[in-house]
């Protein structure tokens, strides 16, 4: 029996290529400092799960029994924060994109390496603020920190909590600088913007958003902070200032922020299912350009959010008509996705089922917006956990499947190992099924009529909340599951090939592992983007080199 | 890794290795700065905005605040602004034609300039914080000799003005810092002769952020110190 | 509707019929939408899925269908849009001659105050069939007033007024909750709305003990300020005569022509020098600070109350003699 030499443990990789604690902490390799940024947000979602798994916890009863008021609305608070801004705003962006931005259109790197890595040392400086304002005392002004309550009534850490959003609103500006730059001067030759994957034209779309709208939010929470520190009267209204002044700056920017965490997410369903089907994306040009017309129609509607905080009633006719119409792009996507699977070839690799759970829940919650933005309906169900259900359909069923959906594509590529793949269907299915669980009855509490961030409720509304509470707990151990098997492989993983799916892209086309600088030459790009009908599947055994 | 011999050449020692050439380097940190500055805009359009907003609530009470800031060294730190733009341009020339001594001589004239324009803003604001227009505890106002003589000047709402006052002016302070201290950077790699007519990016770059502070200023001088002001 | 589990509150205002229609409409449209997503992904895959000697087809798109699947779902977007818009504007346009009911939230409880001059503290009775205006104000934080089986929510914003309506159809209790975090005890910021058959709504009211209407109220407030040294019911006064003003627009010395409303009127007792009056001297004193919230709703109750009654909802006003001094009555 021949025995199978390895390649990959003998060739120099951006992994092996340098070891120590120095050469990870000073990198300006772009795939390290996806990396850094993995292991960072990874810890953050733990933290903002723990918090969402008391909040859960505290809900299996009416009465506010397992902790106090004031903890409770801490919990919901900092749990928002942290999922937000240090998970969910980061999570693609930094990781995948980081890493397959300069390596998908042909680059060495990034435009700016030293500026990568500021971006996560900024990150961690923030996430140290985040948690040290976490661990001595909290916040509890809800993660919309709503003035004058922010500014004049909390006694917890808001100063210090804004500080740290700030800083890290800093560090996704200056990522999305990096991107827009790379992606404007640094394409191979050959690689025109219509040759360019999706995932880079959501990347891309996303980043004007990072550059137009994360700079309105310093200023608001600077604002805030001065307000509270200085005394200064610009939000409150003892002071001559307007609360709902606040409301529009701040939604101004979280308005297009929740477009910040579903565009990449996007990006990635449109590179999974075109592989998986073997068929190129149907209506490339509509689902690029639909990117593009979310990030900028994304900055016409935030005022949705206050339909019933005292506007007029035109503003408010206005911003329902605007918030209909940046729908449509979204659903186009949808449509062309879909599209893609018509006669294809279909393998059900865990990707794949990432995939299809997300345009499901995605569509779901995206129909559930519907609602909202219907003037008449919205007056009932804001406020309620109506809307809690439809953002964490839209953020949870959408965009965190996504991103795991991603990390398991790109994860040969990242490590240069395979995960075990029926371990991953099995996660994918458990995930799927907890989220259902956990969300759905939501839907029906706000309905009910059960308002958010409520610490204890009328008893009518337990059954609800102990269906929700049990979907949790399902949903974790859905998520526990991949970062296990993802550990182990690192370890005892079978080693990848260059290409393991057969998918068309440049990243594919170098080793897994790839080397530091990405190419040995520089790529000449002669052919258009999904290349399926030209690209072959990869052989099952490891190939000798 | 091996470099095609076609391409075998003396790269100019600021080339960063994963730029194609220095053309692609220059064209990249421009478009850089400007999307920089683009979210700059944003960031003091946030404070612009309440301002506005403000003042068309407010504009008795903006009026009469505005009459207590010192007309003529707003006036003076705007030509020293003016001034200090034309250093900077002329520094990019110099560092286009490999000037060095000219070079430095402009760039510390910039941040002398800069320093000039923080000490009278610094006085400017010791002068309020007398005044006891700042607000807090310790706000007090007196209208001036008003232009309309029976308006009636709400305490809460000028406070509103004091407030964007210094918010404003604090925040664009912050950035003439930052401006200082990074042609100080410049100042010091320009005077060991890094900047040259094939590379002098930087200076280029840091031109346009300090235009743009420059541009800031000269919005904010006519909108916080000249309402009103007709006579 | 489904007792054992139901998917909606009871319907228990005129509202509450229409905003259901709406949504049971998008919840059929959603469920369609959803299962139809869910269906032709599985079919396809299942149908399309990998097989040998079945290459997959590569197809490009087709302008057509874009355009179909763009324009045709935005139409019923439209559909949506007004169909919610009407019912907003329902919503957001009092019928005439509602009862007002003035609220004053704060951290953590509702304060209510009929015309007639009832107190309570987080219950609100009302009679079935009778439309009911509230005017919502908050001494701290904002708040937000959400009647569930009215189907309506306001948020209440310290420094101005709101306002929502209502009109019950269906005796009950029925839950009031604070929809606006504002702290500690948000989820304890719960009430309910007691809906009444009109016999004992008129028992309830004549029960229990009042300081007289709001309005009476405003009118000896009016008297003890001292409003009524400029505010004269007749032209000779310092300040406009207020009578059978309220509603109507007032002309101010710079030109513009505003509606004098309840935020109006809150406005010029707070901060007069604001929107001074065409014709007239800015001299009169700001009250910020001086009256609460419960004296401004009383204020405002009594100027509206001079539609009907130019000269004094309970008698003419006792002029005091010029140069007396306002008191200060203590803030709540």
């Amino acid at each position: 029996m021949a025995t199978v030499v390895n390649p990959v443990a003998e060739r120099e990789n951006y992994l092996n290529q340098e070891y120590g604690v120095r050469s990870w902490l000073l990198t300006t390799d772009h795939k390290r400092i996806a990396l850094l940024y993995l292991a960072s947000i990874t810890f953050f979602f733990f933290v903002g799960g723990l918090f969402a798994l008391l909040i859960r916890l505290e809900l299996l009863t009416p009465a506010g029994d397992l902790v106090q008021a004031d903890t409770y609305n801490k919990l919901f608070t900092m749990h928002g924060q942290i999922m937000v801004f240090f998970f969910l705003v980061p999570s693609i962006p930094a990781v995948l994109g980081n890493f397959l931005v300069p390596l998908m259109i042909g680059a060495r790197d990034l435009a700016f390496p030293r500026i990568n890595l500021l971006s996560w040392y900024l990150y961690i400086i923030a996430g140290i603020l985040m948690m040290h304002a976490v661990l001595t005392g909290g916040v509890d002004t809800g993660w919309t920190f709503y003035t004058p309550f922010s500014t004049a009534f909390s006694n917890t850490k808001v100063i210090e909590a804004g500080l740290a959003i700030f800083v890290v609103g800093f560090s996704s500006i200056l990522t999305g600088l990096n991107f827009v730059v790379t992606i404007h001067r640094m394409r191979a030759p050959g690689m025109t913007w219509w040759r360019l994957p999706l995932f880079i034209w959501s990347m891309y779309a996303t980043s004007i958003i990072f550059l137009l709208g994360t700079p309105v939010l310093a200023i608001t929470l600077t604002l805030v902070i001065f307000e509270r520190a200085f005394h200064l009267g610009i939000f409150d209204p003892t002071r001559g200032g307007d609360p709902l002044l606040f409301q529009h700056l701040f939604w101004f920017y979280s308005h297009p922020a929740v477009y910040i965490m579903i565009l990449p997410s996007m990006g990635i369903i449109s590179e999974i299912v075109p592989c998986f089907s073997r068929k190129r994306i149907f209506g490339y040009s509509f689902v690029a350009m639909a990117s593009i017309g979310i990030a900028v129609l994304g900055f016409l509607v935030w005022a949705h959010h206050m339909f019933v905080a005292g506007m007029s009633i035109y503003a408010a006719l206005i911003f329902s008509f605007l918030s209909y119409l940046v729908a449509v792009p979204s659903a186009i996507k949808v449509f062309n996705w879909t599209a893609t699977l018509y006669k294809g070839s279909i393998t059900f690799s865990t990707p794949l089922l990432y995939a299809f759970g997300f345009i499901g829940l995605f569509t779901m919650g995206g129909l559930t917006g519907l609602f909202l933005a219907a003037l008449g309906v919205d007056v009932h169900v804001t406020d309620t956990y109506f809307v809690i259900a439809h953002f964490h359909y839209i953020m949870v069923g959408g965009a965190v499947m996504g991103y795991l959906g991603g990390m398991h594509f790109w994860w040969p590529k990242i490590s240069g190992r395979m995960y075990p793949e029926s371990l991953g269907r099995l996660a994918a299915l458990i995930v799927f099924i907890g989220f259902n669980l956990t969300f759905f009855p939501q839907f029906i509490l706000g309905y009910l009529g059960m308002p958010r961030r409520y610490w204890q409720y009328p008893p009518e509304f337990q059954v609800l909340n102990v269906l929700s509470t049990a979907g949790s707990t399902i949903l974790a151990v859905g998520y526990l599951l991949p970062m296990a098997y993802f550990l182990w492989s690192m370890r005892y993983g079978k080693h990848a090939e260059p290409n393991p799916w057969g998918a068309a892209g440049l990243e594919w086309m170098t080793p897994s592992p790839p080397p530091t600088f990405n190419f040995e030459e520089t790529p000449l790009v002669t052919w258009e983007a999904y290349d399926y009908g030209n690209i072959d599947l990869p052989k099952e055994v490891p190939v000798e080199r | 890794m091996s470099d095609s011999p076609a391409i075998v050449e003396s790269h100019n020692a600021a080339q960063q290795h994963h730029f194609a050439d220095m053309e692609q380097q220059r064209q990249a940190s421009s478009l850089g700065m400007w999307l920089f500055l683009a979210t700059e805009v944003m960031f003091f359009g946030g404070m612009f905005c309440a301002y506005l907003i403000y003042r068309y609530w407010y504009y008795p009470e903006f009026a009469a605040g505005s009459k207590t800031l010192d007309i003529r060294l707003g006036a003076i730190n705007t030509a020293v602004l003016i001034c200090s733009s034309l250093t900077v341009a002329l520094s990019v020339r110099a560092a286009q034609f490999g000037k060095r001594k000219l070079l430095v001589t402009l760039l510390v004239a910039t941040i002398l300039l800069g320093l000039v324009f923080l000490g009278i803003k610094g006085v400017e604001w010791a002068s309020k914080f007398e005044e006891h227009h700042v607000p807090g505890y310790s706000f007090h106002f007196e209208p001036q000799a008003p232009s309309h003589p029976n308006t009636k000047i709400d305490p809460q709402r000028i406070q509103i003005f004091f407030s964007l006052y210094f918010a404003m002016t604090g925040i664009h302070a912050l950035h003439m810092v930052i401006g200082v201290g990074l042609f100080a950077v410049l100042t010091f790699y320009a005077w060991k002769g890094l900047y040259n007519s094939a590379y002098y990016t930087p200076i280029e770059n840091a031109g346009l952020y300090w235009h743009f502070v420059d541009i800031i200023w000269i919005y904010l001088f006519p909108l916080l110190y000249l309402i009103d002001r007709k006579k | 509707m489904f007792d054992n589990f139901p998917l909606w509150p009871a319907r228990a205002s005129t509202t509450a019929g229409n905003v259901d229609a709406l949504y049971i409409f998008l919840v059929v449209l959603s469920t369609f939408m959803s299962v139809a997503i869910f269906v032709m992904i599985l079919a396809f895959a299942a149908k399309y899925r990998r097989r040998p000697g079945h290459a997959a087809e590569q197809i490009e798109g087709s302008t057509i269908l874009e355009i179909t699947w763009s324009v045709i779902p935005f139409g019923v977007f439209v559909v949506i849009f007004v169909w919610g818009a009407v019912i907003f504007f329902q919503e957001r346009t009092p019928p005439r001659g509602a009862t007002e009911i003035y609220v004053v939230a704060k951290q953590w409880m509702w304060k209510l105050e009929h015309e007639e001059g009832h107190r309570e503290i987080n219950e609100l009775h009302v009679p079935v069939g009778r439309d009911v205006k509230m005017i919502l104000t908050s001494q701290d934080v904002i708040h937000s007033f959400y009647v569930p089986a009215f189907r309506i929510k306001q948020d209440v914003v310290p420094g101005r007024y709101t306002t929502a309506w209502f009109r019950p159809t269906r005796p009950g209790t029925y839950h009031l909750f604070c929809a606006e975090y504002c702290g500690t005890q948000h989820s304890g910021m719960i009430g309910q709305v007691v809906v009444l058959e009109p016999s004992q709504y008129e028992a309830w009211l004549s029960g229990g003990s009042t300081t007289g209407s709001l309005a009476s109220t405003g009118q000896a407030l009016f008297q003890q300020l001292g409003c009524g040294t400029c505010h004269r019911s007749d032209t000779q006064g310092r300040g406009p005569n207020l009578a059978g003003t309220f509603g109507k627009p007032v002309l101010l010395d710079d030109g513009q022509t505003v509606i004098e409303d309840e935020n109006y009127i809150r406005e010029s007792i707070l901060n007069p020098s604001a929107k001074i009056v065409s014709g007239f001297k800015p001299i009169m004193p700001p009250f910020q600070g001086i009256v609460s919230e419960e004296q401004l709703n009383a204020l405002v109750a009594y100027i509206k109350s001079l539609n009907q009654n130019p000269s004094g909802a309970a008698g003419s006003p006792t002029l005091l003699p010029a140069g007396t001094q306002p008191q200060a009555p203590k803030v709540q």
